[in-house]
């Protein structure tokens, strides 16, 4: 493979603290040099990314591939090519696969399929417990040997406290977070939307704040108890991110992500009964979305990830209390981020970078995030400026649930780098 | 968002003006029979046909809906989901396609989903009758309550309206409190904490709520009174042995409200659960005039649907 040499962008390594415009050469998969005017080696791919941003290859630490079991929603090649058309070189797609994921055959097969199919890189996340099923610990670590970077029963999550104190203190003996989907199943059973005006008034049954918040509160107390590294997923509602603000001030090994839709959307956001608008959390409050938007600029939430759950249209296609969970977040995320943190002057570019590289790799372990020298070589080429709309229908996804079909952001990505190679361009 | 906002069919109460009600209920009167007559005969939709479409138990809207449409002169056809291949697992979407292609004139439906016909309605181009929609609406319900209470002389507007019972769950409360409150009526929304989210408030201007009943009914001109609603109850959200001794309509009641006031229901009653049989008996009770106006009210919105004549804007 030649290498390639990135030109003239301004080069955001937030890992490095690099923020000025240089070149960064690509040799052999990893990063040789980053700096102005490289001197190109013979026969070198150039791109021109002058007037782009240039920042490490972004992590989503949070998918939902459906391979193996559901492959008629997306399969590990289809959701690798929309991950790379969002910019991002590596995901973590969750264990609720058919099997799930809850030992090494089916972390093995994931990894081994995304070494042959798959454009980006992509780092399972086992389950808690066998079969998500909150009883018994899944295989945990011998997944983790096997390659899973964390843990997580993601969309089930352990409702038996005892379980998942016992899940906290068994992965952190392998060095490996406890990933919870922060939902107490008894209150928010048989909800569609988030409770509130917007549910009283149409009629839909509500999934109330406090479902997340009881969790939260429950995990981090956990998480106290045992020494775990915890992270809350798709954090939705204010009180979560005070508590995950007041659990850092504590010095406890808490993190936090909020996906891009909780950052955009609020419940009198959602078309009337379009299941595009639902899942998991819920779209909150207008005051829940302003402090997740606070909680991302103060710091108390580490990263941005899509929750990208694709399902077909003949699941979304329904009744909304019949739908499923869930929407894309692959290929909008970079666009909504702009649009809500960096433009309104919420955050800098340099955060912005950080909550898509350094935050996800630190919460992980990963040895991404970063352009310096002797990385890994994936880069995530963006333009801050540029306007483009998103049409679902030529989405590189099997699925088409969003509700941003038809949208138009002011940037996005441009080009995806994994392994020194481009594998996406716009 | 595919989203037609052309006045097809009638979703619901919320997004109907004030004239738009206005009109449906002046209408309503012209089609009320003569007292000890049957329903009047017209020839106004001769040659029209309407579906209706029901996903959920229903004896009295159902068979209003269809002697509506045929004392308008219409054919009107009843499906149940039971007897429909709605048990072989067709989707809602492939059903209203299939019954589509029949050519119907409108759908008339009923199902248990909040928002099933809004969601049809980005479908399909014919129009939808919405015959109650999950806990969300049921707007000709509303307008038969509305033309029954102005047959008593009344104006809506100043009327002191409790409405008690299962608020959360009822589509019955939500048409109500829409239509009620274009009209500058004072609603008292009144059952157990439970079943009476704050956010009720907020549904239009006019509403107050209350879990005191008695507070609720002094000075009602009006108490609409709703069923228990086992079948939407998730969970025992109160303790029903003492449902109806906080929040059971009886004759002691009565005497806190104003002395023309009205009891009202949607029906089915359940006797000694939400109403005692002295109130349904009593002369204060209107309840069958209810059912009487249905007929008239539902010939007054399929005229307005199917007869080319739009009177009022509905949909989102």
């Amino acid at each position: 493979m030649p290498a390639l040499v990135i030109r003239n962008g301004r080069v955001i390594d937030p890992a490095s603290g690099y923020d000025g415009v240089a070149d960064v050469w690509i040799e052999d998969g990893a990063v040789r040099a980053v700096g102005p005017n490289t001197a190109a080696p013979a026969g070198a791919e150039t791109f021109d990314a002058t007037g782009l941003v240039v920042a490490p290859g972004f992590i989503d630490m949070h998918v939902h591939l459906r391979e193996p079991g559901f492959e008629h929603a997306e399969t590990i090649e289809s959701g690798a090519r929309a991950a790379a058309a969002g910019g991002f070189t590596s995901i973590c797609p969750m264990p609720n696969t058919a099997p799930v994921n809850d030992n090494a055959t089916v972390t093995s097969y994931i990894i081994e399929k995304a070494r042959k199919h798959a454009v980006v890189n992509v780092w399972p996340i086992g389950a808690i417990t066998k079969n998500s099923a909150g009883e018994e610990l899944a295989a945990i670590g011998s997944m983790r040997q096997a390659g899973a970077v964390a843990i997580s029963d993601d969309g089930r999550p352990v409702m038996n406290a005892r379980v998942m104190r016992r899940a906290m203190e068994f992965a952190r003996g392998f060095g490996i977070p406890v990933i919870d989907h922060c939902e107490d199943l008894h209150l928010s059973a048989g909800g569609d939307m988030h409770e509130g005006a917007e549910s009283v008034r149409l009629g839909l049954r509500g999934i109330p704040g406090s479902s997340e918040d009881v969790m939260v509160a429950r995990d981090i107390l956990l998480a106290e108890v045992t020494g775990a590294r915890y992270h809350v997923a798709h954090i939705s509602s204010r009180h979560a991110v005070e508590m995950v603000a007041f659990a850092k001030s504590r010095g406890l090994a808490v993190t936090a992500e909020a996906t891009p839709h909780h950052l955009a959307l609020a419940d009198d956001d959602i078309a009337p009964y379009d299941s595009n608008y639902k899942m998991k959390p819920p779209l909150r409050s207008r005051g829940d979305v302003h402090s997740v938007v606070q909680g991302v600029a103060s710091g108390a939430i580490d990263a941005i990830a899509t929750d990208h759950a694709p399902h077909p249209g003949s699941e979304k296609m329904q009744e909304f209390e019949k739908c499923p969970f869930g929407i894309l977040g692959l290929e909008t995320a970079l666009g909504l981020a702009l649009e809500n943190l960096v433009h309104p002057g919420k955050i800098g570019l340099g955060h912005l970078v950080r909550l898509f590289t350094t935050g996800p790799a630190r919460i992980l372990g990963l040895d991404r995030g970063t352009l310096s020298a002797g990385a890994p070589g994936d880069v995530t080429i963006f333009s801050t400026d540029r306007t483009w709309t998103y049409d679902v229908n030529k989405s590189f996804s099997k699925s088409r649930n969003s509700p941003f079909d038809g949208k138009t952001f002011r940037g996005g990505p441009v080009a995806t780098v994994v392994g020194g190679r481009i594998v996406w361009q716009a | 968002m595919p989203s037609r906002e052309d006045g097809r069919g009638l979703l619901g109460i919320e997004n109907l003006t004030r004239a738009g009600v206005q009109a449906i209920l002046d209408r309503a009167r012209d089609f009320q029979p003569a007292a000890g007559k049957s329903f009047p005969r017209f020839d106004l939709l001769r040659g029209r046909m309407v579906v209706n479409l029901f996903y959920e138990a229903s004896t009295r809207t159902r068979t209003s809906f269809e002697i509506a449409a045929r004392r308008l002169g219409a054919e009107a056809v009843s499906i149940t989901a039971q007897a429909s291949s709605v048990s072989k697992g067709e989707s809602l979407v492939d059903t209203l396609n299939t019954l589509a292609a029949m050519r119907p004139d409108a759908i008339v439906m009923r199902h248990a989903a909040s928002g099933a016909p809004h969601f049809l309605h980005r479908y399909l181009q014919m129009p939808i009758i919405n015959a109650g929609d999950g806990t969300h609406e049921h707007p000709t319900q509303a307008l038969l309550d509305a033309r029954t209470i102005l047959d008593r002389g009344a104006k809506l507007e100043g009327l002191r309206v409790a409405i008690i019972g299962d608020i959360a769950h009822s589509r019955v409360a939500r048409s109500n409190v829409y239509l009620l409150s274009k009209f500058g009526a004072n609603i008292v929304l009144c059952g157990p904490a439970s079943l009476l989210p704050p956010e009720l408030a907020q549904l239009a201007p006019g509403v107050t709520l209350t879990t005191d009943m008695t507070s609720a009914i002094r000075d009602a001109d009006v108490i609409m009174m709703l069923r228990v609603q086992l079948e939407r109850q998730h969970e025992a959200a109160f303790p029903a042995g003492e449902y109806f001794q906080f929040y059971g309509l009886r004759l002691e009641h009565l005497r806190l409200a104003r002395p023309d006031v009205i009891v009202m229901h949607p029906g089915p009653i359940n006797r000694g659960r939400e109403i005692s049989s002295e109130v349904a008996d009593s002369q204060r009770s209107v309840i069958l005039n209810q059912v009487e106006n249905g007929v008239s009210v539902r010939m007054a919105v399929l005229e307005q649907v199917l007869g080319g004549e739009k009177h009022a804007s509905t949909g989102h």
